[in-house]
């Protein structure tokens, strides 16, 4: 198989206009991936597929992951004009202006992304895994992706799990609903904010965080004489 | 009342055969107690394997797994039972004609076992629907089965046909119909039958044993 280089080269080269970007992969299996824009992302499928030389005809795995929001602190150095009272020449409180280095810790919020992976193997030519990637734009409104499902079948199963535990909307699905959950759950339960529901009433055996819950809901119990769930915020 | 057994030992030598009503009639029900064909997970294989030529449950009476939930005495929840899928348990038992039993087979069907944190997972059938024996393990070995299924008929042997602890069938009173819960937004509605599942929460002092609960 071509290396990861040359099939952007070949992508490139076939799909005008086509943005991948090489993402480095630190670990010893070496398994760099392409990270595809979603706007050309299936014609980019469809040569990879159509392509006599590598000729991905096998699509194994569809998996999502889910990068949260980070929030930064950093320090910064700030100049800034600060008005200081001084006493004066005729013995008045004169201000004047100084300029003074301070050093401030700035917050920021870095948004996150919901992100779909695709694992490509090639059954004719016994070549393989190609990974690709594609990144939503954001965790909350702007959550769409193009489906693969028109070019490789074993797409279908997977996006719609992907679809009903991360929330990623695929466009050109032809069946896009839940597949392990009911259709009327609201939570996208492998989201890294997903909070579970509150059923720990009995725990013989609890441990780790399951014992921190019940140790909780007992407090609460006792403290408010409760013994009802608390609605979830997930 | 019950027969003195040396009297009906003697009898018996005679040729003359002595009982009551409710050791005849327990004795024939709970020597063909007939399954339904209910199997979730892997415990589901075990019990396969329970009804096949190596530990045969037919010989214990367990003929045929009745396809039908109306033909059937007994439902063995062997496996995981999903929040999606427990809806569907609860409305079978439902439909079971009385007398019915409930074998809760393996960790899952007993509280949710290795799954019990998924976000999935009903944490045990028992909180929506009566469970007469459970079975631990992961899987149970065939002959886990087989010997809650004959602790099931000791205890359909000793049932009474009249009197206050007569069992549900024949009480005109009991409750037959148990609630099917619905699919809410976040969690199953309500989250466990409180009438078949009153879990007592202690307050006080506990032992450093049990600290979760």
């Amino acid at each position: 198989m071509k290396t990861v280089e040359e099939i952007k080269a070949a992508i490139e080269a076939a799909v005008p206009g086509a943005e991948v970007e090489v993402v480095p992969n630190p670990g010893p299996a070496a398994q760099h991936s392409l990270r595809l824009a979603p706007d050309k992302a299936v014609a980019v499928a469809a040569f990879l597929r159509d392509d006599p030389e590598l000729a991905f005809d096998f699509l194994s795995n569809v998996t999502g992951v889910d990068w949260p929001d980070k929030e930064i602190a950093e320090k910064v150095k700030v100049t800034r004009q600060v008005t200081k009272t001084v006493d004066g020449p005729d013995g008045q409180k004169v201000g004047q202006q100084v300029e003074e280095t301070v050093e401030e810790t700035r917050k920021r919020n870095e948004p996150g992304w919901l992100e779909a992976v695709y694992h490509l193997y090639s059954v004719a030519k016994k070549h393989g895994p190609l990974v690709l990637r594609m990144r939503t734009v954001n965790r909350a409104d702007q959550v769409a992706l193009p489906s693969f499902t028109p070019i490789w079948r074993a797409a279908e199963f997977q996006e719609r799990e992907i679809f009903d535990l991360y929330g990623i909307v695929f466009t050109g699905h032809p069946d896009l609903r839940r597949i392990l959950m009911w259709d009327g759950f609201k939570d996208h339960p492998m989201r890294k904010d997903y909070v579970e529901p509150d059923d720990f009433e009995y725990e013989p055996t609890a441990h780790d965080e399951v014992l921190k819950r019940a140790q909780e809901r007992r407090s609460r119990e006792q403290a408010t004489g409760n013994r009802e769930q608390v609605p979830s915020a997930g | 009342m019950p027969v003195d057994q040396s009297l009906k030992i003697e009898l018996g030598k005679q040729g003359i055969f002595v009982t009551t009503i409710q050791e005849l009639y327990n004795w024939g029900r709970r020597s063909s107690v007939w399954p339904m064909q209910f199997g979730l997970a892997c415990c589901a294989i075990e019990m396969i394997a329970t009804t096949m030529a190596r530990y045969d449950m037919a010989r214990f009476g367990a003929e045929v797994f009745r396809p039908s939930p109306r033909q059937a005495d007994l439902m063995i929840v062997s496996g995981t039972v999903t929040k999606k899928m427990a809806p569907q348990v609860v409305r079978l038992y439902n439909q079971m004609a009385e007398p019915r039993y409930v074998i809760a087979m393996g960790a899952c069907a007993i509280s949710g076992g290795p799954f019990k944190q998924g976000y999935n997972v009903l944490k045990g059938i028992d909180r929506y629907i009566p469970v007469d024996v459970h079975i631990p393990g992961c899987p149970p070995r065939p002959e886990a089965l087989l010997q809650a299924f004959i602790t099931l008929q000791k205890k359909i042997d000793v049932q009474h046909l009249t009197g206050e602890d007569r069992p549900r069938f024949l009480d005109a009173d009991a409750q037959g119909e148990f609630p099917v819960p619905e699919q809410g937004a976040h969690d199953l509605e309500p989250t466990s039958n409180q009438g078949v599942w009153p879990v007592q929460i202690k307050t006080g002092t506990q032992g450093t044993r049990d600290p979760g609960n």
